[in-house]
């Protein structure tokens, strides 16, 4: 532990993975090494957060990140505070920077956001004094989903570097995409989206990815295949003409899943839509690493929050 | 010429003195004096000082910064009647005072609509009472702005509409838009269309690269190019007079050159705005740069640029819109789009100037000239028995733009804190100055 915990990062807030350099995402994913051992043992606690104050402010409903945020803070000692706001002051017409600074009355440390709009977690980090981090901004990015997806793939194939992962699915609409996408570019893996075309944001290839449109193509011979949400709620504007189409043509079956390496691995971020975008046997079966994320999350966030706790004032 | 509506001051005779004297609807440009006395411009020339200064006049040595005609500004929001705590009449006639805006063309989307005689009326009084500058509405092209029936045509030009516009909505029905201008063509009155398909424009932003970094969904530019291409062939049936309100991209140009080439009675505005700025300048979601229509690519600013360089778009206009703090301290896509613009109409357009991409004449045509002229308003003109409707500015002098400076009730500049050079020296209006630089 002493050699890691020398290490921060160079800004206050976590609010993207755009703008982190290698060293620090490999630093980040270092630390939660350690702390995957220690939520395997029967003493999970850490004090490294004690007496510090953390509010998980969630304006978009979420079950998975918000109790993954929360069992990491509590694991570092941290006092947690879950505020669903979609709920209370934003039907009184409270508005997000009121939202903010009432917070930020009330001395915090460490705020924990997510919001339904793209760059609502950055307006809202400029006007509080604590440090941020962006638990998902609207299609923008989702930082920590990125770091646990990256870990996940570290420890099954060594290595990220030369590896191929496939992204396949509702890109326009995910953030996951976005984070995973300048993340996996950074360590230098090599990243294909597999997607209809009205599910792609137009110019997307400026980040640097290979783009296809059939599973066949996109999936040959990757070394990881990404499955993301179709996000059904966003699917009024008519983007794909049925929920049995698309599985026909992008849901992750067996079958399209022998395209991959042999030794190809299954993710997903989570919640899914069994049937839609991927088929329980593939979910659950050997090759799947889904449920692996999930632990992986939590060692993630509580080395998230353990690094930037160490730029507070008084640390 | 309709009427201007400005309470006569009876100012005494003024004699500009050794200026560079610009008058676009005569192409011209030297160093000389103009004369204005009884509300109008008596003599523009050389050596008129020289003769001797008539008697009574106040003498203004320009010092050799440029005399022009006031600038007509085709399209403002004033938030009178129905968000007075954004614009008023008054607030926006000292914006534009202070920006040498000497006739503002105002917008018909306010709470009630434009859509009544009465409202019509309403304006023009409440702009004689209150405003420094020349207002004239727009009204709307369809009742309550709905786009199903069109409104009394007729009847709110004679009251006083010197155009029709339903802002920055489109008219979805190409049905009620071809009889609308087949019924106009009657009045000979003009039809200014915000050309934006709403299907297609419910995002935040220019769809492309810079959309998809920051997760923000975007509109197609082809929302635009379709809506003019769709125009164009109904006022080619219809050959009603065809205003397209604010074009943003090269698509919608080559569109514009052929509507032209055929002869049809169409001519078009870009916003300073888009002139300006490009899509990158929204940077870390900065919503004073959320417009509608959205900001474009560079190569699209550029493509504006020579548009107006040529002559193919005729009208620079501020695309005025005052937004208050709560309507842009949201989270970009949740924000009000839209920016001030009056204050800095001229200074911004001069940019292009110092940039070499458009002669002086030309821009101040774009300001003045050409708006006069396509709304039929005695105005942009220096000629003699016009108006005396002038502005002296020094198209050198660099400031700073603090927002605390101005004098609209809003603060949504993109120029906030930019270095602008070109300053407004003295707005006269109807012969009256209403606004001095000291």
């Amino acid at each position: 532990m002493h050699a890691a915990s020398a290490f921060t990062l160079s800004g206050r807030d976590l609010l993207g993975i755009e703008g982190l350099i290698a060293s620090e995402i490999t630093g980040l994913l270092d630390l939660a090494e350690e702390f995957v051992e220690l939520n395997r043992q029967i003493e999970k606690k850490r004090t490294t957060l004690r007496g510090r104050t953390q509010i998980n402010l969630f304006f978009e409903a979420s079950t998975r990140t918000q109790s993954s945020f929360e069992i990491a803070g509590k694991r570092l000692g941290a006092d947690v505070m879950n505020m669903s706001v979609g709920s209370s002051s934003v039907k009184k017409g409270e508005t997000l920077i009121d939202t903010a600074i009432t917070l930020n009355a009330m001395h915090p440390d460490i705020l924990v956001v997510r919001h339904h709009a793209s760059g609502a977690v950055a307006l809202l980090a400029r006007k509080v004094d604590c440090c941020v981090v962006n638990a998902g901004d609207g299609a923008h990015e989702h930082p920590t989903q990125a770091l646990l997806d990256a870990l996940t793939i570290r420890r099954n194939k060594g290595r990220i570097a030369g590896l191929t992962v496939a992204i396949c699915g509702d890109v326009l609409h995910s953030r996951v995409a976005r984070s995973n996408i300048i993340l996996l570019h950074t360590l230098g893996a090599k990243v294909r989206l597999v997607a209809p075309s009205t599910l792609l944001p137009a110019g997307i290839e400026s980040l640097g990815v290979e783009v296809f449109r059939t599973m066949e193509e996109g999936l040959r011979d990757a070394d990881i295949v990404m499955m993301l949400r179709l996000q059904r709620e966003r699917m009024a504007g008519s983007f794909i003409p049925s929920v049995k189409e698309y599985f026909h043509y992008f849901g992750l079956d067996e079958a399209k899943l022998r395209h991959a390496a042999p030794d190809a691995l299954v993710m997903h971020p989570g919640p899914m839509n069994r049937g839609v975008e991927i088929d329980s046997a593939v979910a659950d079966g050997p090759r799947s690493l889904i449920r692996e994320q999930v632990e992986m999350g939590v060692a993630v966030r509580m080395a998230v929050l353990d690094t930037l706790a160490r730029k507070l004032p008084n640390a | 010429m309709r009427d201007g509506r400005l309470i006569f001051r009876d100012p005494r005779p003024l004699l500009l003195a050794n200026a560079r004297v610009i008058d676009p609807s005569r192409g011209s440009d030297f160093h000389g004096d103009v004369y204005l006395a009884d509300g109008v411009i008596k003599d523009a020339g050389f050596g008129i000082a020289a003769s001797g200064v008539p008697d009574g006049a106040e003498v203004v040595d320009c010092k050799g910064a440029v005399v022009a005609p006031g600038l007509v500004d085709m399209c403002a929001f004033v938030g009178e009647p129905g968000a007075e705590h954004r614009e008023t009449l008054a607030s926006a006639s000292h914006a534009a005072a202070a920006g040498g805006v000497t006739t503002i063309i105002c917008q018909p989307n306010t709470d009630p609509v434009v859509d009544d005689p009465a409202i019509v009326d309403f304006i023009l009084r409440r702009a004689r009472d209150t405003a420094v500058v020349r207002v004239h509405p727009m009204a709307a092209i369809t009742k309550g702005l709905r786009g199903e029936e069109m409104t009394e045509i007729g009847l709110l030009q004679a009251a006083g509409a010197v155009a029709f516009t339903d802002g920055h909505r489109s008219v979805a029905s190409a049905q009620v838009l071809r009889r609308t201008l087949t019924y106009a063509r009657d009045f000979d009155a003009l039809l200014v269309h915000h050309t934006e398909d709403a299907s297609m424009s419910q995002g935040a932003m220019n769809e492309g690269a810079f959309a998809a970094r920051l997760g923000l969904s975007g509109n197609p530019k082809a929302a635009e190019t379709i809506v003019l291409e769709r125009d164009v062939r109904l006022v080619a049936g219809a050959r009603g007079r065809y205003h397209a309100a604010a074009l943003t991209c090269a698509e919608s140009l080559a569109v514009l050159e052929r509507a032209k080439e055929a002869g049809l009675p169409v001519t078009a505005s870009a916003t300073i705005n888009h002139l300006s700025f490009n899509e990158l300048d929204i940077g870390a979601y900065r919503t004073y740069f959320r417009l509608a229509p959205p900001l474009r690519a560079e190569d699209d600013r550029q493509a504006l640029i020579r548009a107006i360089a040529s002559g193919l778009i005729d009208v620079v206009v501020s695309d005025h819109l005052p937004q208050d703090v709560e309507g842009k301290r949201l989270p970009f896509s949740e924000a009000e789009p839209g920016a001030i613009g009056l204050e800095t109409l001229l200074s911004a357009a001069l940019r292009l100037v110092h940039s070499d991409q458009v002669d002086l004449v030309t821009l101040l045509a774009a300001l003045s000239t050409r708006p006069a002229a396509i709304l039929g308003l005695d105005a942009g003109t220096l000629r003699p028995g016009a108006p005396a409707d002038v502005i002296v500015f020094d198209p050198g002098m660099p400031y700073v733009l603090e927002p605390s400076m101005l004098k609209s009730r809003c603060r949504n500049t993109p120029f906030d804190e930019a270095r602008l050079d070109g300053r407004v020296l003295r707005t006269i209006v109807a012969g009256a100055t209403v606004y001095e630089y000291v």
